[in-house]
């Protein structure tokens, strides 16, 4: 369809504008990560050690943080669309004559294109709390660049969930119970080294952490790895990492299209 | 001559719930292009739904429609070119302004930027709302998000504009805005399906009205030929309950056909020919007896009379249904 892009963008622009005129939306999801940069750097800063010699918490720390952040890039989607759908834009979105993908690539884009803010202000208040890449301005706007994709891709989940849900309060509680999981069995916070065995398999391998570990690498560090530590994608993290999102997208992305334009239909 | 018609449907028939719940049981209707056709129905009739297959939103169990000659079903993609949808809950984004939304469908339905903005301005002039333009939805009135859910779906000027229940909710200037606002476009030549639980709306703006009940329509017409199907006039007497039965006698006498004597609301009524003098008739019978009524009048029949004989209930039986929050019914809908 020859407007498939250009419907896409208006979409996009429909959250931006939202994000103008509603502003609390915005400064409450880049206080939300600022503040858990503070807390984890200063709360659990002091007592976990990061097991490598010279280098201090808040290093490890801000890109398990980052990574973090955006992973739940996926509730705002999950939210947003099932709000939408409450609301009964959806409906009218669907009645309209427009590519049937738009409104899901618009949303997952306008959610991909928030992280840019979020992501910044963050790695602004990381410095100021003592964050120092080491690796050169290229490396750590690579970093990022991950980073943006990866929250791409996690926005098309929250786009299955947001329309599979009945109401946005909903949404939000199921984005809670599969991500929450997610980041805290990593290595985002701690080394999964102190956890069991079996556990550390699952903490190593799970995406998240093969984010964080590819940041870790694009920023500089040394990433320190249990019982996985000479398997493939611990050894390679960034590529696992990326072949973490083509897989989320390639499923994700058809089904999610798919939901949409069948969510009302039944 | 027979002219085109703008919307059939033939035999719909949606269930959900895995067919626990029949909202539409063999559903058919059509409308003639340029005119409007009122689809008159109580709460849970089958009215969205209708109107959400026509506009290609739900797919039926079974049946067949047509918009402007085009499938419903088989060419969703082509309808949507040629329709408008103004759904029963406004649909607008509640934390843009109003200017931000139109503009935005303006864009979706592929006009320029700078057009997009021209349209956007016009309507909202249409639709006296200006002075408004600029501040977000969720500060609007009932009836100015109803006028500029409406306003959404004129933006390209539809062929055929489907309507759920335009003004429920609306307060009785509202309504007359509103129909305002309906009757201009008519003139225009929009062909409009409108569904409605106000007789009186039907009354006011359809050329046919189709009653549904139960997913099915139980009656169509011109006003005037369903109002002729409960007959004529009527002579009607409200008075004290211990006089009930002495006016029920002289209301027979005038009237000579079928009394009707509602105990709870006090009233005898029943159909005569010979108009007002009927009336006088009675004045002088009733005060013979110095009895004073509490109201008399020669009533003309209502849609309501027609809704009632039609379905044996009226049509605010299920009105409890409508102080419902829409969001709790649209959370019971998915
Ligand atoms: N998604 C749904 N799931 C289950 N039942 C539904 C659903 N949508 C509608 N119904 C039922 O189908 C019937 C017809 O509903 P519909 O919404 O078409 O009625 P309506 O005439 O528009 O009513 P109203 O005047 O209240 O808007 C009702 O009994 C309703 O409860
Ligand atoms: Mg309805």
């Amino acid at each position: 369809m020859k407007y498939a892009v250009s419907d896409s963008l208006v979409i996009t622009k429909r959250q931006l504008l939202q994000l103008i005129r509603v502003p609390e939306v915005l400064i409450f999801s880049t206080i939300q990560p600022v503040m858990f940069v503070l807390l984890f750097r200063y709360v659990f800063g002091g007592s976990i050690s990061t097991g490598i010699p010279g280098v201090d918490y808040v290093q490890l720390l801000m890109p398990g943080i980052f990574v973090q952040t955006v992973a739940f890039t996926l509730a705002g989607t999950a939210v947003g669309l099932a709000e939408d759908m409450q609301k009964g834009l959806i409906d009218r979105f669907r009645s309209l004559p427009i590519s049937r993908a738009a409104v899901v690539f618009g949303r997952t884009l306008g959610d991909g294109a928030l992280n840019i803010v979020v992501l910044s202000v963050m790695g602004l208040a990381g410095f100021l709390v003592g964050w120092r890449p080491s690796s050169g301005l290229f490396n750590v706007v690579l970093g990022f660049v991950f980073l943006l994709l990866f929250g791409f891709s996690m926005a098309w989940v929250g786009v299955l969930i947001g329309l599979s849900v009945k109401s946005a309060r909903v949404a939000n509680a199921a984005v809670f119970i599969a991500v929450f999981p997610l980041t805290f069995l990593s290595n985002a916070f701690a080394p999964t080294t102190g956890m069991p065995k079996a556990l550390q398999y699952f903490a190593e391998w799970n995406p998240v952490s093969t984010m964080v570990a590819g940041c870790r690498e694009l920023f500089g560090l040394q990433n320190i790895f249990g019982v996985t530590a000479n398997s493939w994608p611990s050894q390679n993290p960034l590529e696992m990492s990326l072949i973490y999102m083509v897989i989320i997208m390639a499923i994700f992305i058809p089904l999610s299209v798919r939901k949409y334009i069948n969510t009302a239909s039944k | 001559m027979r002219r085109v018609k703008s919307v059939i449907a033939e035999n719909l028939v949606k269930t959900y719930d895995k067919g626990k719940v029949r909202a539409l049981n063999g559903l058919s209707l059509d409308v003639e292009e340029g005119t409007v056709l009122g689809v008159l129905g109580p709460n849970g009739a089958g009215k969205t739904t209708t109107v959400r297959i026509l506009a290609t939103l739900l797919t039926p169990d079974s049946g067949h429609a047509t918009v402007a000659g085009i499938d419903v079903i088989k060419d969703p993609d082509r309808v949507r070119e040629v329709i408008g949808l103004s759904g029963q809950y406004a649909a607008v984004d509640e934390t843009l302004t109003g200017w931000d939304n139109l503009v935005m469908f303006s864009r979706l339905y592929h006009l320029s930027p700078s057009h997009s903005k021209k349209r956007a301005e016009e309507l909202l002039e249409q639709f006296s709302l200006t002075d408004a333009a600029k501040r977000p939805i969720r500060t609007y009135s009932g009836g100015m998000r109803r006028r500029l859910d409406l306003a959404a779906s004129l933006i390209v000027k539809p062929k055929i504009l489907f309507l759920d229940e335009p003004t429920t909710g609306l307060d009785p200037r509202g309504r007359q805005e509103m129909w305002g606002v309906i009757e201009g476009l008519v003139k225009d030549g929009t062909t409009l399906l409108l569904t409605t639980q106000y007789l009186e709306e039907a009354d006011q703006l359809a050329d046919e009205i189709a009653v549904i009940d139960n997913g099915t329509v139980i009656a169509r017409g011109t006003s005037d030929e369903l109002k002729r199907q409960v007959g004529g006039e009527r002579l009607e007497i409200v008075a004290e309950t211990q006089d009930l039965k002495k006016v029920t006698a002289i209301v027979e006498k005038i009237s000579g056909g079928k009394v009707l004597v509602e105990e709870s609301a006090r009233r005898v009524s029943a159909p005569v020919s010979t108009g007002s003098k009927a009336l006088i008739d009675a004045a002088r019978a009733l005060d013979d007896e110095s009895i004073h009524p509490l109201d008399i009048g020669l009533k003309r029949p209502s849609l309501d009379d027609v809704f009632i004989s039609l379905t044996g209930h009226a049509a605010e039986d299920k009105k409890e249904e409508e102080v419902v929050d829409p969001r709790a019914r649209k959370r019971k809908k998915k």
